[in-house]
């Protein structure tokens, strides 16, 4: 169970002359569900982009340092950016669905990947039912996917990121524009995915880390400032600004 | 005071508003008032006759329709190219932001300048003669910046979370431009495609020295031929002519039918852009 999925050695990222992750270094654990907290501006978020490479496309973001899914150098030229992110899927704050319907919104990236044809309808059926969601579309799966609820539509992007079968999943505050049944329900969501993936998740959200992570790393002005065990952060953190962060001091 | 100073106000915002409606109602009732009894079916469908001052605009029409889409097919692949690579492609440097402020001067070229362009570089350098390829190139380069501006506004209003879904899901920029970008801006593309295409519709000085001609006695499919357009037609009709006077009723009758067509074009594009408002 203590396999190391994801890592990253002495990363830095500025974007432009502002700097905003400094040396950081962190290892992810198979299966396991790892939250980074921290205030807004920290660079969670950005750390979370880094693993998929969506900074790819800012010009001025630059990176240094070394990132690896398995034994897989990320940023290594020859490897490619699309099955990187294939391998390693994220799901959104705000839900994003396609402006297609529910079922190719499922569908589309199936066929870029080739997926033969006669297997997608079964692995849609899969993936909608692992997210929670299949027995509330199954009926309309033609319907635009912007018409269902904030919930189901965040819940459909997860699906999209599942069918694909990645072996991590990034998620960047992913309840923070749903109300609170549906944030209940993603986070039973996740707590389920854990067995078959590796999840990281940037949350503002307390309550929410401590139900769902087994580690939490703390982050503070671009910096890894502490990294344990879930119960170690919220009932011992050894470091004072993670002390004063958790007690809701400041942030 | 700031009561009588608020009504002033109004008074002047309301008035200015008045007067333009009042302009436009002015020319179009001038127009349409004489205009209207001109036209028939005759009048649509065959050829001016006695010297122009009988018969109808037809091959007018025609030339027109048809140069319009020899400009569509030249300028809305490249228009809609080039603001594709400048929107999603091009990152933000001197040069990127050189190119974009030389479209939007070009934008502000007056239109005679283009017809003197095309005669040199269609007619002349490139020896397709006057004909109906060299105008519609030339209007082809005159509606370019217009075409490229509206895509690239209409791609700058598709929210990046969008191409960060498919990218996410590993599928590449280019596909994700293709697959969803460009169908999601399409409404907003053709829009600005139709309202460029009815202004260049309506344009006399790129095709004047470039391929218009004043009569034609058939129409020919070969785009190497000169043509009729009601533009030309028009200011022949109204200022050139010998019978001013007997062809003035057939001159409001071809400017009806102008106006009818940029009309219709405008339509359409406001139609597109309601439809896909409702659906939002």
């Amino acid at each position: 169970m203590n396999t190391i999925k994801l890592r990253a050695e002495n990363l830095n990222l500025s974007f432009g002359k502002k700097q905003i992750l400094k040396n950081i270094n962190i290892e992810f654990q198979e299966n396991q569900v790892t939250s980074l907290i921290g205030p807004s501006g920290c660079g969670k978020s950005t750390l979370l982009r880094s693993f998929n490479r969506m900074h790819d496309l800012s010009p001025d973001a630059k990176i240094d340092g070394n990132l690896y899914l398995d034994d897989l150098d990320l940023y290594a030229k020859k490897n490619s950016v699309t099955d990187i992110r294939k391998r390693i899927g994220m799901v959104f704050q705000k839900p994003n669905p396609l402006p297609k319907s529910i079922y190719e919104n499922l569908s589309y990236a199936l066929h870029i990947h080739n997926y033969p044809k006669q297997e997608i309808p079964d692995l849609i059926e899969k993936a909608l039912k692992e997210s929670f969601l299949w027995d509330e579309v199954k009926d309309e799966l033609k319907k635009p996917a912007v018409k269902l609820s904030g919930g189901q539509q965040q819940r459909l992007c997860i699906a999209r990121t599942v069918v694909l079968r990645p072996e991590v999943i990034l998620m960047d505050e992913p309840c923070s524009a749903l109300d609170p049944i549906s944030t209940k329900k993603i986070e039973d969501l996740i707590l389920r995915l854990k067995k078959d993936f590796t999840i990281i998740i940037v949350t503002h959200n307390m309550q929410q880390a401590q139900r769902i992570s087994d580690k939490v790393a703390f982050m503070y002005l671009g910096e890894l400032i502490e990294y344990d065990t879930c119960h170690t952060i919220f009932n011992n953190p050894k470091n004072e600004l993670t002390q004063h962060y958790i007690g809701g001091h400041f942030g | 005071m700031k009561k009588l100073l608020n009504t002033v106000n109004w008074l002047v915002l309301c008035g200015s508003t008045l007067l333009v409606v009042l302009i436009l109602g002015v020319i179009l009732w001038d127009i349409f008032s004489k205009g209207f009894s001109s036209i028939s079916l005759g009048f649509i469908t065959s050829y001016p006759t006695n010297g122009m001052t009988q018969g109808g605009i037809f091959p007018a029409i025609i030339g027109t329709v048809l140069l319009t889409f020899i400009t569509t097919l030249f300028a809305v692949p490249f228009g809609v190219a080039c603001a594709v690579y400048l929107n999603e492609y091009a990152k933000p440097s001197l040069l990127t932001n050189i190119i974009r402020a030389s479209i939007r001067n070009l934008a502000g070229i007056p239109s005679i300048i283009y017809g003197l362009f095309g005669l040199a570089l269609f007619v002349q350098a490139l020896q397709l003669g006057t004909s109906i390829l060299s105008a519609g190139l030339t209007l082809g380069l005159l509606s370019l910046p217009y075409i490229i501006t509206t895509t690239e506004e209409a791609l700058k209003r598709i929210p990046n979370s969008l191409r960060e879904a498919t990218l996410a899901l590993g599928v590449t920029q280019f596909e994700t431009i293709k697959d969803v970008v460009l169908p999601k801006a399409l409404p907003g593309i053709l829009t600005g495609v139709i309202l460029t295409l009815s202004r260049a519709a309506g344009e006399t000085a790129p095709i004047l020295f470039t391929g218009v001609a004043f009569y034609i006695n058939g129409i020919s499919a070969s785009a190497s031929q000169e043509f009729m357009a009601l533009p030309y037609h028009l200011y022949m009709l109204s200022t050139q002519h010998n019978e001013i006077e007997q062809v003035r009723p057939l001159a409001y009758g071809t400017a009806t039918i102008l106006i009818l067509l940029v009309f219709t074009l405008n339509s359409v594009a406001f139609y597109v852009r309601f439809k896909n408002r409702t659906q939002d």
